[in-house]
């Protein structure tokens, strides 16, 4: 099971991503499991997944837009967005887009090439939840929440700015 | 000058452990080589031909005396006895230890100074006017607005991992010093229908392999939207910008791709998200930064003091350098000094620990204990008295730092080309010292008058070869070294990019070559009309003549 951390612990993982090539038999062939299933795949497969008897989440890559499925968004527990590599920065700007634009309130979770040098930056941006790369420790990942003990921005963790707290 | 808070000193202090930190975990083969590279640029350290090379950020340019002794102090201590000064304000070590870095970082933050986003997909230093506060044709100062883009931009998690860099420039003179419209966005401060101060914002502009010049997206922005208008064009950049390929990944070409209309029409779109956001800026906030730049303490002087008149007239050399490098100050009594550091057989922008050692003694008594570093490498004491210049002059002197070629040919801009860098076609250095060599005669050079001479080491354009009146580019022509020539570049209000004259020279026939061009020019001009003046008039036909004649 990969690897789950929250800001502040380690988490058991339900969700199980399902893989970007993966075809509509599989929710015949494994039922009764929680998955975050592409954005494309959710999108062509709304009728099977109507029928489906487990969770049902989505996640967004970095080159698409939640443009996409902000219909549906207040119906999703859970939006992963994935790194496919983790100096791909636009998972970033999908992150707040869904806080600010689409006012989304469910979990959003880093999924891919997720390291710990990164953690920091994504929580300001509305992650949540962090499915972290196989080879990074949970505890030492968790330490890098506390990288910065403040920021100057407005963001999504902190919506005022330093200069309207100084 | 901006003085941190307990909240600045703090995110460095955090900044500096963090780094540290990944520095140990690279050291230890806990991070990969590919892991660790984008952190290590973030916080400005390449690793080039010889050693590892740390480029230090200086805010918009500005240096306090303290701070400029602890660069010697590291200059001395971590490096081989010198640092460089860059075209985009900021200076680089070129010897430092791996090891050694996090501790450099702790020292410079110590003054209040660091390496964030000095290199990296991120957002750099801001840059601006090297005069501003002390212009005389200056709006507003533009330094309370660079600080406040400073902060904003540090450390900002959003935009941590753009397509490529991005550099920001700001302008408030109407004389355009900071080369604002080749910058991924230019600044400039204007007034607006009721006299009201706000913003002109032109995006995409920036050199390297696509030089482009920047194009206005709003032609008025309130003061209080700087940080929201910002904040809508990076996530348009950061969304959409090419990552495929990295040379078609700067805002430039998304720019040129999507249009000017519609680019503007998705900012627009991001920007009513974050409009009146919290992220609006406040008088308060505003007022906060512009204190920090409050004018010193000047003293009711006149100008041209009997002192000053004296000395021009009875000494040559200081008045050479007094027509060449002194310029008017908005205030009476006080000129503006630059030290040009383009003495021949000298790297440009090279400086070493003694010279800065000394130009912080020479700040502390003749301009307030404060420096700045100009984008043509130079650097400027803002508000010295018209008395004292002379004083000035001969301190100078006696550091071997009283070049009078301000903006004359010999003043050229030049990257640190195949000498120190990896990239490199060819080098650089050696050309302009041999066009510094030819042109050794003053009276020649004022004769010729301004003129701006820019070499490249190759197409990455880190000497702006692009915007030089006359631009030199180093090629690689069957593995050897040669150079490209083009004239008619300008980063000024009326940028434009160069025109490629013809093909490329050999290193040892471009003084020649330049030699030709200034000619031309010469038998050109009219009255006293500048180089680019003469060349926008006549075109690049006379000197493609001239030179390709006597090439045969
Ligand atoms: C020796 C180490 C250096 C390396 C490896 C290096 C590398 C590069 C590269 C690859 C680019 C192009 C980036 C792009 O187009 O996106 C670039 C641009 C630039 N460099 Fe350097 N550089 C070095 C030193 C310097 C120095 C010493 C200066 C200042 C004198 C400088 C000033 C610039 C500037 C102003 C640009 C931006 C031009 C633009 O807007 O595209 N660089 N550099
Ligand atoms: S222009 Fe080319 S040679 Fe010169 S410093 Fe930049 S990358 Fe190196």
């Amino acid at each position: 099971m990969p690897k789950l951390i929250s800001k502040d612990a380690v988490l058991d993982n339900p969700w199980t991503v399902m893989k970007a090539s993966t075809g509509p038999e599989i929710l015949q062939a494994v039922p009764g499991k929680n998955f975050i299933v592409p954005l494309q795949f959710w999108t062509l497969y709304s009728e099977e997944l109507n029928d489906y008897d487990g969770s049902i989440a989505v996640w967004i890559d970095s080159d698409e837009s939640p443009e996409k499925i902000a219909d549906a968004l207040h119906s999703l527990p859970l939006i992963a967005l994935n790194f496919p590599v983790f100096s791909d920065g636009r998972s970033y700007t999908n992150a707040r887009e869904l806080r600010q634009r689409y006012a989304y309130k469910g979990e959003i979770r880093a999924i891919g090439d997720v390291l710990r040098d990164q953690l920091y930056y994504m929580a300001q941006c509305g992650f949540d939840s962090f499915e972290i790369r196989h080879d990074q420790e949970a505890e030492l990942c968790l330490e890098a929440f506390k990288d910065f003990k403040t920021g100057y921005q407005s963001t999504i963790a902190e919506p005022t700015p330093l200069f309207r707290r100084r | 000058m901006y003085r941190y808070d307990g909240y600045d000193h703090q995110m460095l202090a955090d900044r500096v452990a963090q780094f540290r930190d990944q520095t140990n975990r690279y050291l230890d083969g806990k991070l990969s080589e590919s892991e660790f590279l984008p952190l290590r640029l973030q916080n400005g350290l390449y690793i080039q031909r010889l050693a590892p090379m740390l480029r230090i950020a200086v805010p918009y340019g500005m240096l306090s005396s303290l701070q400029l002794r602890k660069l010697a102090y590291i200059a001395n201590h971590y490096d081989k006895g010198y640092a460089h000064f860059t075209t985009r304000q900021n200076i680089q070590f070129n010897w430092p230890a791996l090891v050694d870095v996090p501790d450099l970082l702790a020292d410079l933050a110590d003054v209040e100074m660091h390496a964030i986003q000095t290199s990296g997909n991120c957002i750099r230093n801001t840059t601006t006017d090297q005069f501003a506060g002390a212009a005389v044709d200056e709006l507003e100062d533009s330094r309370a607005y660079c600080e406040i883009i400073r902060q904003w931009s540090s450390f900002h998690p959003e935009f941590a991992y753009l397509p490529r860099k991005f550099k920001i420039a700001v302008c408030g003179t109407v004389d355009d010093q900071a080369a604002t419209q080749v910058h991924d966005i230019g600044i400039y401060i204007v007034k607006g229908a009721n006299e009201e101060i706000g913003f002109r914002i032109l995006v995409g502009g920036g050199l390297g392999r696509t030089p482009v010049i920047g194009k206005e997206i709003f032609d008025f922005v309130e003061k209080k939207h700087l940080l929201t208008v910002l904040e809508a064009i990076l996530r348009v950049y950061n969304r959409e910008g090419r990552r495929d390929n990295k040379y078609k990944a700067r805002i430039k070409i998304l720019v040129k791709a999507t249009g000017v209309e519609e680019f503007k029409k998705k900012v627009l779109e991001e920007w009513a998200l974050v409009k009146d956001s919290s992220l609006t800026l406040t008088d308060e906030e505003i007022e906060r930064c512009q204190k920090f730049f409050d004018a010193p303490d000047y003293q009711e002087l006149g100008n041209s003091p009997a002192k000053l008149i004296d000395k021009l007239q009875s000494n040559l050399l200081f008045a050479a350098w007094h027509s060449q490098n002194v310029k008017p100050h908005k205030v009476t009594g006080y000129s503006i000094v630059t030290v040009c550091f383009k003495e021949t057989g000298v790297a440009p922008g090279d400086v070493t620990d003694r010279q800065l050692e000394h130009l912080a003694d020479l700040a502390d008594q003749y301009s307030f204990g404060e420096i700045r570093i100009s984008h043509k490498q130079n650097i400027v004491m803002a508000d010295v008295r018209q008395d004292q210049l002379f004083e000035l002059y001969k301190a100078l002197e006696t550091g071997a730092m009283a070049s009078h070629n301000l903006g004359l040919l010999t003043d050229v801009i030049c990257c640190p080309g195949g000498d120190f860098c990896a990239l490199a076609n060819a080098k650089s250095i050696p050309i302009a010292e041999s066009i510094q060599r030819k042109f050794n005669d003053h009276e020649e050079l004022t004769n010729i008058g301004e003129i701006n001479l820019n070499i490249s080491g190759c197409m990455n354009a880190c000497g702006h070869h692009h915007v030089g009146n006359i631009g030199i580019l180093g090629v690689d022509k069957k593995g050897e070294e040669y150079y490209q020539v083009s004239l008619g570049g300008s980063s000024k209000n009326n940028a434009s990019l160069g025109k490629i004259i013809g093909p490329s020279f050999a290193q040892e026939e471009i003084p020649g070559v330049v030699e030709t061009i200034v000619g031309v020019y010469k038998d050109k001009r009219s009255g006293d009309e500048k180089f680019i003046d003469t060349f926008n008039r006549i075109g690049l036909d006379p000197f493609k003549e001239k030179v390709y004649a006597k090439a045969d």
